[in-house]
């Protein structure tokens, strides 16, 4: 088939480009900018070459604060996604229950993520909220402002709370499109069920599982709003994740360019994990 | 290996039955020979597929009993039947290498390793697999997958009947023949049973030795191609199999006669046609119709030329009647006659043969 040479059709290429220039590529430029510079008001910029990158990448504090997003993230994620599969599965697949349920999973993802934080702020407080209330009721010493284990375990609680629903929907909708015929193989080559999940229910579900992953990955690695509200990042600095600690820097101190450096590594750690997450999940497909 | 006999089944999708027409499955009495190969042939929705899965165990009747060698199995699931099925889609385990697809049945019944492979070997070389049997399964194409589903089915030795639902549909043309000889080279080396769920006569006539004819839930006949051909018991069987199907055409019977727009019409059933009533037809087909210098009279309305015969359409009043004529041979142009072969001509009494 010969292509059709029409340079008319750049005109229409050109609304998109403008767009996608605006609301990506220009914001993006100028925060590269912002790295390479260096500033002592006035509007004044000087020339700082790698500089603040040397500084993000040998500090102490970004350290820290990078090994507890990734201790945050990874830890969700093997809470989420198996507890989502382990949900999908034990979910009705016909009748009036079906839709009862997706409503109930479904519900956590419709609020707000302030709200969110808010909600779990309130219900976490040792001396009036019900779940740090009845914690301590029951005799454990739970304070979330206070000690940085509570402070970890209430916001990762938080997090399953908010968004195990959505590994479930995925995970849901990829099994409800596993045609009977395969458990009808399965039942008449003697598969108990745990060879039913392993063999037929995982491989099917590997595609929305990559997806699901993938999506829990980016989010909770740029997760802001939630810690934010319920911790502050604290007790001290013991749950500022990456997006606290970029702030703090950016608009509590004004650091532009160490702040600009940093969302930079900040983003390509999220492009380089997430390639790595997919390349790894899909690896077998080529065959 | 059994002979499976089925003993006044009927089926209903709803929880409550009443007309006849609620049943998905009327009941029925049936009996299949071990090692026969029968095909089991009607329209989408006539209710094979529900009698498919009643035999297998993946459904229990709502009404009857299925019995293996007398023993009743109406209630026992698929795995303690000893059954294999085929299903219309090839399903294959994704993930496993074709050999493992293949030992996944016996291993499963837990069957020392050994056994596994001697046996998985034999089956993939049966079945032309052996050269892909560490290859994935997801990357076979969609007839070495259905070989797959057939191989699972017949690496178990203790297989009672080996079942098809459909499982040509997704097969390229070409490769439909290959496979078909292929199940009848099988079922003539291994004697198992099979059958063969279809809505194609082709693929049905040629398979089966016995081909079990059903229409909206009903088994209208059981027999050999050549009787369902020459003898069908309803008007159903008669224009469902042959290309094209019967000429089914009104007619009143009449001192022992059955008249067709006013022609007396020699049948093979005129002894007994006395006693006939209700809606009276006559079929005959295209193969046992000829031109003649007198008999019923047509005029030719459309010839379609077929290759080694063409099919010639003619019309009696509002009746069409349809005829092969050999190449070579002339079509009258005007005053036509047609003859119909007595032997073959049989008279239907709402739409079921009169003995």
């Amino acid at each position: 088939m010969n292509k059709t040479i029409n340079n008319a059709a750049w005109i229409f290429v050109i609304p998109v480009v403008a767009l996608v220039a605006f609301n990506a590529i220009i914001p993006l430029m100028t925060v590269v900018n912002y790295s390479v510079q260096e500033t002592f008001g006035d509007n004044v910029f000087f020339w700082h070459g790698v500089g603040w990158f040397q500084d993000v990448l040998e500090s102490r504090r970004f350290h820290d604060s990078l090994l507890r997003q990734l201790g945050f993230t990874f830890t969700i994620l093997f809470i989420e996604v198996p507890l989502g599969v382990a949900i999908a599965l034990a979910m009705p697949r016909k009748g009036p229950w079906v839709s009862v349920c997706l409503v109930l999973m479904a519900l956590p993802l419709l609020i707000p993520w302030n709200v969110v934080g808010a909600m779990w702020n309130i219900f976490a407080l040792p001396d009036i909220g019900l779940l740090g209330r009845g914690l301590n009721a029951l005799g454990f010493d739970y304070n979330f402002t206070r000690q940085p284990g509570d402070a970890w375990f209430t916001l990762i609680a938080m997090d399953v709370w908010h968004w195990t629903s959505l590994v479930v929907l995925l995970a849901y909708a990829g099994l409800v499109s596993i045609p009977d015929a395969y458990y009808q193989a399965a039942k008449i080559d003697g598969a108990k069920p745990l060879a039913i999940f392993r063999f037929i229910q995982l491989p099917k579900l590997k595609r929305v599982l990559t997806i699901a992953v993938l999506l829990r990955f980016m989010d909770s690695f740029m997760i802001y709003t939630e810690p934010f509200v319920l911790t502050g990042g604290g007790p001290g600095n013991s749950t500022t994740l990456l997006s606290i600690d970029l702030v703090k820097i950016a608009l509590g101190q004004f650091d532009l360019g160490p702040a600009a450096a940093m969302s930079l590594i900040y983003f390509l750690i999220i492009l380089l994990l997430s390639w790595i997450f997919y390349t790894l999940m899909m690896r077998n497909e080529a065959q | 290996m059994a002979k499976i006999t089925l003993e006044n089944l009927g089926h209903s999708y709803m929880p409550n039955p009443q007309a006849p027409s609620d049943w998905a499955l009327k009941q029925l009495n049936l009996d299949w020979d071990d090692g026969g190969a029968y095909a089991l042939l009607g329209p989408s929705g006539c209710g094979k597929t529900t009698l498919l899965s009643i035999i297998s165990g993946l459904l229990t009747p709502s009404a009857g009993r299925v019995l293996f060698d007398g023993q009743d199995v109406t209630h026992l699931p698929p795995d303690q039947r000893h059954i294999a099925q085929v299903f219309q889609f090839p399903v294959v385990y994704d993930t496993m290498t074709v050999y493992d697809n293949l030992a996944f049945p016996l291993r499963n019944r837990h069957v020392p390793e050994a056994d596994v492979d001697r046996r998985v070997r034999e089956i993939a070389e049966m079945i032309d697999l052996t050269h892909m049997l560490k290859k994935r399964a997801a990357g076979l194409t969609a007839d070495g997958k259905q070989k797959i589903s057939l191989g699972r089915g017949l690496v178990r030795s203790d297989v009672n009947v080996i079942m098809f639902d459909e499982p040509l549909t997704v097969i390229d043309p070409h490769l439909k023949w290959l496979l078909r000889s292929k199940l009848k080279e099988l079922h003539q080396r291994l004697k198992i049973t099979m059958i063969y769920v279809t809505h194609d006569q082709t693929e049905a006539l040629t398979f089966a030795d016995r081909v079990v004819v059903m229409n909206l839930g009903e088994v209208v006949q059981v027999g050999t191609p050549v009787e369902l051909f020459e003898r069908p018991q309803h008007t159903f069987v008669g224009h469902f199999i042959g290309s094209p199907g019967m000429n089914v055409l009104p007619c009143t019977i009449r001192e022992g006669k059955a008249f067709f727009d006013g022609t007396a019409v020699p049948t093979a059933t005129e002894s007994s046609l006395d006693a006939v009533s209700g809606r009276t037809e006559i079929g005959v087909r295209p193969e046992f119709v000829n031109f003649a210098d007198k008999g019923v009279p047509v005029r030719v309305t459309k010839v379609s030329d077929a290759g080694r015969f063409r099919i010639v359409e003619t019309r009696a009043g509002e009746a069409v009647i349809k005829l092969l004529v050999n190449e070579g041979e002339g079509i009258p142009a005007d005053d036509a006659h047609l003859a119909f072969a007595q032997s073959h001509t049989q008279v239907y009494r709402d739409g079921w043969i009169v003995a």
